[in-house]
């Protein structure tokens, strides 16, 4: 019902709403929360476990009950908070978790089972028969379980993160909030005041009430006019502070554009990274409901929460009110509601002694002990001493205190501490480094202590950062102590809730004392109390109250379960912003990436690269076709490949030499200028780290190539070696992967292919050399090196110059026979000639697995070279490196056994790393790892391969298959 | 008292009023058989077997804070045995085993669900590295299924098959693979041992480890002096503090993994679901929660809590490879300690102090061993030889170089 | 979590990247026993405390940092080149 004359709405801007198919109106500025209680709708949920009807308990993000989906165009959102989402024109929201209509829950037959659904009750039963669980019990059990649905599809909607540096962060904008942000704007400091709602004000819009003289409300227009003045000020309205992480980083949510028609251009949310040296956790408190027998019917409310529906939005929770509270502020409420006009028809107040001052009938000492209304509250039952009578009532507000709002100051894990007076825990001073509580959020309750208290929380904060306070007056408000007399659970004989959202019972936490789950966390895991939507936000210090009165243990010694990170829940896709589709992670790019797309190449991720499966030709129906063609086009007439992705790093200096020395196996130090050499690279603990080759461009002048999956691991490495172990070497290095393109040339035509392009012929460049070189123009540099096995070259030429020159190359080499291979050819290309890759030297592999142990030079000490004589790692218990032939298909990831034994892990012999079909050899090509392999070349040996239906019988031999002398690639 | 539904009914129709305590709350005793430091899942599962299986049942657990408070309870639930290495597959295959008659041998729901996990891959190479994995469980006895790309979007059509950075080539299917009730293992345990007389003694610190002459004497705590003659250190996380009583400097550095969880939703997610390239892993629970997690945080730590890089990481690598999650909202984040050792298997091994034993270096894949390291370790402190499928679980493996490195990421703590 | 690097100031977690304990910059002499490579690469104090340890800023200026930081509070107290200390030079 709506109060004419109330609330900061904008009565002239309507807004129609959908609610379960109806519709509804209401206006800017409503929360579909206000708006529905606007229109009478109190029933707008079902509990999670008993699918109890439930209404609207709060005004704000700590909501247990209301829970809904807002269905969009495209997708729908579930588990909203109604009191967060606000309306708008055109905003479609049903109810959830319920099996038919929200009145008519098929699944509120739980509630009849409840004396069988006690806490734990799971961990009981279902156990037999076994297979039952899964078939049965448990797909029921998921079923009912789970609160709103995702709709299964892609969320397409647009997100949102950024970042923010401030000096002082200022979290919420209540009284101390909007102080604290005054005071220190005006002393010049950057300033970052974010707050939950959509308007600034907090209490002071929800409570009403003046400030020195005037309404609450122009004050705070006041500061807020001033305050957006400011250039050294960000104002981030519905932005809530969801984690406090080390080194004053937090996290917060920003929702952009959920109170608004979807637009593509409009983000849903944005999550902020803000960094402030120094915060101030000014974010009130949440009041806590009483655990009274049946005290979740609709309608039943908290009463700040009534107080705000009524100051804020202008509606009446209900027609006819009562007040169950043990608090002063609850008398605000009640005379808020009287000023206004509506009924309250009682005030219970357990407190025996509290003052009586409203015009209304007020009961102390006494208790509500039971509800009677199916759908919405109708009746409440009073007991006082020794009689109980039964009220008429639509809306019970109800207090049982306030518990700041910690939960930021305790994401660090300190707990907070138990405050007897105020009943209630209350922040520890630094338990998170530079936040410092403030207000009602520090157990300060009333108006004018959260003003002072903000503004001396800005002063401290400007002194650590330097700067100094000017004057800023405290205006003269509301300063009554906190009256209030803690009160817990009340006995009677219906169940009391404490956790709404989990429907949690006094009943369920003093079974699981008993039970042996006593110790808080236990007895929060056990019956799920705090473990719903809202985190315990309303539950926990009363849940922990009926542990403590059932263990006889006082609140303090029981102690309090750990706020975790977020404050309230964020959407994955917010704090996933940037992730989706080819977002998650950079792509790189070769120069030669068009002109390979240009030809149908489908390009392949190797790493973060994309590279070129293979070149397809018309006629060509499978890859194989085209990868068979292009072996047999390197073979025979020449090749071209982009190489580019392989690590290059370059490295000057007199003690370069003995620098390589150190990070390979064997010795680089004694390489002529201008000659390359195959390199072994260890990690410390043994294992191969990465092979490739380095070129020696100078007296004091290297080029490292490592493999492209190594790139960055090995820059990390050589970093690590030079800066720990020999800092003062005349040594210089840089990554130079991007700085150049480079281009395999391979095939018996290969020469006569660079030399119709080079400005001076290739001349006499033995195997294993490098030149500089120039083409069209251009600085380029040649290495005669070979990963195919016949003669080949790489050329390198600055990366701009690099589709060029690629486009080029192809253009020639069509012309004799030629053309681009891509990655399937070049492996096949690589198994034929024995060589590795990271399929073979995956992170297990020594140097002497592969053969290579003569490389590792005895002569010097290299990095890896103790590590590697550990017995584990040498011996014919080790699997070595051999090649596989086999006249039918084999693969990758096969394992190897003795023919005539079992095909079990007690016999295993090996496993396959590669796999090709060669047509140069016309035969199946593997290699593969096999224990003892080195001696038992010629063995014959059993391939079996479960998972693609393989058993073949293989040749153990030699991984060189195709010209095992070299002739080829030394012609 | 036995659990059943019978009992449940029973006790509903009156109230709930007569269930029991679940374990009796003793005060330590001057002397025991054995003393398990840690009263986690390990820790339990142990205690639980040197009763069960040896007969041992003057046993103590000595807890510094409550029973389950470690990693069991603080993980995403995952149950599987996808190994491939001699040494890891016996033991995980015979723990999934155990898995398998877990409740009825506890007689506790502790919910174990074989709902399938699917490992994708994006890669031939990654399809064949695999490959190998599948058949060393097919050669195990266990199970494995070789899925492509069609086979995964008949078994998960909801990912991102055509937008995911890292296009889904296939996956691994391990149908046996499946989560558990995290909770109700460390509680399940906890009550069968304490029904065949293990004394679980919460809010019991140990302070130091008495050895004299090489020997075990026994422990001192926040409750006194115990006497044992064999005392078993399972102390996951905190493995190198306790291991420092004795003397000793482990293999091991103790990192933060963190994990989340979603509000509820109805069922929608059935399998629990790994994604490599992304270091992100999912699963729904019977809840309604998505439980989900990704890699360590790297940096050493004991903060049990994380910081927001990893946090995003993980919620991208969700975004990427199925963005119908988007609009879940993550209710709570949590950090546990890992014992990371240097080759990413663990160690249940004796000590240089005879009767002294450890049981440690689960990496972050301890949740799953539960029920196979109690059974080993407790085997390992009733007879003091290693049992069949944890013999390679080496202390000494490190210094012999006989690795059981899965990720082959080497010595470097924090990588596996 | 941000690092105060000494060369480009203070940065946020995520351009570093973390090796391990401090341990690592002690390498043994090439012909030590294999107990000291043992202790060198794999055993740790692995204090719940104070602990020293080699953070790379691998998105900013390449150096290797040696951080001293407490791995309950997660506080840092200092942040020094791993090239500068006393036997990074042979």
């Amino acid at each position: 019902m709506r109060i004419d004359g109330k609330g900061i709405i904008d009565r002239t801007r309507q807004a129609r709403f959908r609610f379960d198919g109806r519709d509804y109106q209401g206006f800017k500025g409503d929360t579909l929360a206000s708006a529905l209680l606007a229109n009478g709708v109190r029933l707008v949920g079902r509990s999670f476990k008993y699918h109890r009807p439930r209404g609207i308990l709060t005004a704000g993000s700590e909501e247990p009950n209301a829970l809904v989906e807002v269905i969009g165009k495209t997708n729908r959102t579930p588990n909203v908070r109604a009191t967060v989402q606000e309306v708008f024109d055109g905003l479609e929201t049903r109810s959830q978790n319920r099996m038919g209509s929200l009145k008519h829950d098929l699944l509120a037959v739980n509630d009849l089972f409840a004396p069988f659904l006690s806490a734990g009750f799971y961990y009981k039963t279902f156990m037999w028969p076994r297979a039952f669980w899964e078939k049965l019990y448990e797909p029921a059990i998921r079923r009912a379980a789970g609160l709103g649905s995702l709709s299964g599809r892609h969320d397409e909607g647009a997100y949102e993160k950024a970042w923010a540096h401030a000096d002082l962060l200022v979290i919420g904008a209540g009284p101390a909030g909007l102080m604290a942000a005054l005071v220190a704007a005006r002393a010049g400091a950057d300033v970052v005041l974010a707050d939950e709602n959509p308007v600034l004000g907090g209490r002071l819009i929800a409570e009403g009430g003046t400030l020195g003289g005037e309404p609450a409300a122009v004050w705070v227009a006041g500061v807020e006019a001033e305050l957006r003045s400011l250039p050294n000020v960000r104002i981030l309205t519905r932005t809530t502070v969801t984690g406090a992480y080390d080194d004053g980083t937090y996290g917060a949510l920003e929702r952009v554009g959920l109170h608004k028609p979807a637009r593509p251009d409009l983000p849903r949310e944005c999550f902020w990274r803000i960094v402030a040296p120094r915060a101030i956790l000014a974010a009130g408190a949440l009041e806590r409901p009483i655990a009274f027998p049946m005290n979740d019917r609709p309608g039943i409310m908290m009463a700040g929460a009534v107080r705000s529906y009524l100051n804020r939005f202008g509606v009446a929770a209900g027609k006819r009110v009562t007040i169950f509270a043990s608090t002063d502020s609850a008398r605000a409420t009640a005379r808020d509601l009287v000023a206004a006009g509506v009924q309250v028809a009682a005030i219970i107040d357990p407190r025996p002694d509290a003052s009586v001052v409203e015009e209304v009938p007020v009961h102390l000492g006494a208790e509500v002990i039971d509800t009677r209304g199916r759908h919405g509250l109708r009746s409440i039952t009073v007991r006082k001493g020794a009689e109980s009578f039964e009220i008429e009532t639509d809306c019970l507000a109800m207090s049982g205190g306030w518990n700041p709002t910690l939960h930021l100051t305790s994401h660090m894990n300190v707990r907070p501490r138990w405050s007897e007076d105020l009943a209630a825990f209350v922040p520890v001073e630094g338990a998170v480094p530079g936040l410092f509580a403030a207000g009602a959020a520090n157990g300060t309750m009333s108006t004018h202590g959260a003003l002072t208290a903000g503004k001396a929380a800005a002063e401290a904060a400007l002194s650590a950062l330097g700067r100094v306070a000017g004057t800023v007056a405290v205006p003269a408000a509301e300063d009554a102590p906190y009256g209030h007399r803690a009160i817990w659970s009340v006995e009677g004989r219906g169940r009391a809730w404490l956790d709404f959202a989990n429907d949690v019972t006094t009943k369920d936490i003093r079974q699981a004392a008993k039970e042996s789950y006593a110790s808080v966390e236990h007895m929060k895991r056990y019956t799920t109390q705090g473990m719903a939507p809202d985190q315990g936000k309303n539950s926990n210090v009363g849940a922990l109250a009926v542990l403590a009165d059932a263990t006889g243990r006082g609140i303090p010694e029981t102690g309090t379960t750990t706020f975790r990170p977020p404050y309230t829940p964020v959407s994955i896709a917010a704090m996933g912003a940037g992730g989706r589709g080819a977002g998650f992670a950079p792509q790189r790019f070769l120069t030669s990436d068009q002109a390979s797309r240009d030809r149908g190449a489908p390009m392949i991720e190797t790493g973060l690269w994309y590279r070129p499966g293979y070149f397809p030709k018309r006629g060509e129906a499978t890859w194989k076709e085209a990868c068979d063609r292009e072996v047999a086009m390197v073979r025979q007439a020449v090749g071209v490949t982009d190489v580019s992705t392989l690590g290059k790093i370059d490295i000057q200096g007199k003690d370069a030499g003995r620098f390589l020395d150190f990070v390979y196996t064997n010795t680089f130090s004694t390489l002529p200028v201008g000659r390359v050499r195959y390199g072994l690279m260890l990690r410390e603990d043994g294992m191969v780290l990465d092979d490739g080759t380095s070129a020696r461009l100078g007296e004091t002048h290297y080029l490292m190539t490592t493999t492209t999956a190594a790139a960055g691991l090995v820059m990390r490495h050589l970093d690590f070696v030079q800066q720990a172990f020999c800092a003062d070497w005349d040594l210089r290095f840089i990554s130079v992967t991007e700085s150049w393109a480079q281009f395999a040339v391979a095939g018996p035509k290969a020469r006569a292919l660079l030399d119709s392009l080079l400005e001076m012929p290739i001349g006499d460049l033995p195997f294993m050399a490098c030149a500089a070189a120039r083409v069209g123009g251009v600085e380029a540099r040649l290495f005669r090196i070979s990963f195919s096995g016949e003669e080949g070259f790489e050329i390198a030429v600055p990366t701009r110059y690099g589709e060029a020159l690629f486009r080029d190359l192809l253009a020639r080499a069509e012309t004799m026979g030629g053309g681009p291979y891509g990655m399937e050819a070049l492996n096949v290309l690589r198994i034929e000639k024995g060589f590795i890759t990271h399929a073979e030297i995956h992170g297990r592999i020594t140097a002497f697995d592969i053969g290579m142990e003569k490389m590792v030079s005895a002569k010097k000490d290299c990095i890896g070279k103790a590590a590697a004589q550990r017995p584990g790692l040498w011996g014919p218990e080790r699997e070595q490196l051999v090649g596989l032939k086999a006249t039918g298909p084999i693969s990758a990831g096969a394992h190897l056994f003795r023919p005539g034994f079992a095909v079990e892990r007690e016999n295993d012999q090996g496993y396959v790393t590669s796999v090709c079909w060669s047509p140069t050899l016309g035969a199946w090509l593997g290699q593969a790892f096999l224990k003892d392999g080195r001696a038992r070349h010629g063995e014959t040996i059993r391939l079996v391969d479960h998972l693609r239906d393989i058993d073949m019988a293989c040749e153990v031999c030699d991984p060189v298959f195709f010209d095992p002398e070299g002739g080829r690639m030394r012609a | 008292m036995r659990y059943s539904g019978w009992k449940v009914f029973a006790e509903g129709l009156r109230g709930n009023k007569g269930w029991k305590p679940a374990w009796r709350d003793p005060a330590p005793k001057a002397e025991y058989d054995a003393i398990i430091i840690g009263g986690g899942g390990h820790g339990l599962s142990t205690a639980y077997y040197l009763a069960k299986n040896h007969g041992i049942t003057n046993v103590a657990v000595l807890e510094k804070g409550w029973l389950g408070g470690g990693n069991v309870g603080r993980n995403t639930t995952i149950v599987r045995a996808n190994y491939f290495l001699p040494g890891n597959s016996e033991f995980y295959s015979h723990s999934l085993k155990l898995w398998e008659g877990l409740e009825r041998d506890l007689n506790y729901n502790v919910m174990h669900s074989q709902r399938g996990l699917v490992n994708l891959f994006h890669s031939d190479g990654q399809r064949d590295a695999f490959a190998r994995r599948g058949n060393a469980m097919i050669n195990q006895g266990d199970d494995a299924i070789l899925l492509d790309r069609e086979g995964v979007r008949e078994l998960l059509p909801y990912l991102d098959f055509d937008n995911t950075r890292f296009p889904i080539h296939g996956g691994l299917l391990h149908p046996r693979g499946g989560t558990a009730r995290h909770d109700a293992v460390a509680w399940g345990y906890a009550r069968a041992a304490d029904r065949r007389g293990v004394d679980l003694i919460q809010n019991c610190e140990v302070t130091g480890i008495d050895i004299e002459n090489g020997r075990i004497r026994g422990v001192q705590t926040t409750r006194g002096a115990i006497r044992a003659g064999k005392v078993g250190i399972v102390v996951a996380g905190r493995s190198g503090q306790v291991a420092a009583m004795a003397g000793m400097r482990l293999p091991i550095e103790s990192h933060i993994l963190q994990a989340f969880v979603t509000e509820g939703l109805k069922p929608v997610i059935d399998h629990v679901i790994s994604f490599g390239m992304g270091h992100f892993y999912i699963s729904q629970s019977d809840k309604g929660g998505l439980v989900f997690g990704g890699d360590l945080d790297f940096y050493a730590s004991y903060a049990a809590r994380g910081n927001l890089p990893m946090v995003e990481h993980v919620m991208e690598a969700g975004m990427t490879l199925m963005p119908m999650i988007g609009r879940a909202r993550v209710l709570r984040s949590w950090g546990g300690i890992m014992d990371m050792s240097p080759d990413g298997s663990p160690i249940i091994d004796k000590t240089h102090v005879e009767g002294l034993f450890l049981d440690c270096g689960w990496n972050y894949g301890g949740f799953k061993a539960v029920p196979a390291s109690g059974w080993c370790m407790a085997h390992l402190m009733a007879t003091g030889e290693s049992h069949e499928v944890a013999k390679r679980f080496r202390l000494d493996r490190f210094a012999t170089g006989h690795l059981l490195d899965e990720e082959g990421t080497g010595s470097q703590h924090n990588l596996h | 979590m941000r690092l105060t690097c000494p060369l480009c100031g203070p940065r946020d977690r995520r351009e570093f990247y973390y090796y391990g304990a401090e341990d690592y910059l002690n390498r043994p002499d090439a012909g030590a026993p294999g107990s000291a490579w043992d202790d060198y690469l794999h055993n740790r104090d692995n204090p719940a405390g104070m602990t020293r340890d080699l953070w790379y800023h691998e998105q900013g200026c390449a150096q290797w940092l040696i951080v001293t930081r407490n791995t309950v509070t997660h506080a840092v107290t200092a942040v020094d080149l791993v090239a500068g200390r006393q036997g990074a030079a042979t």
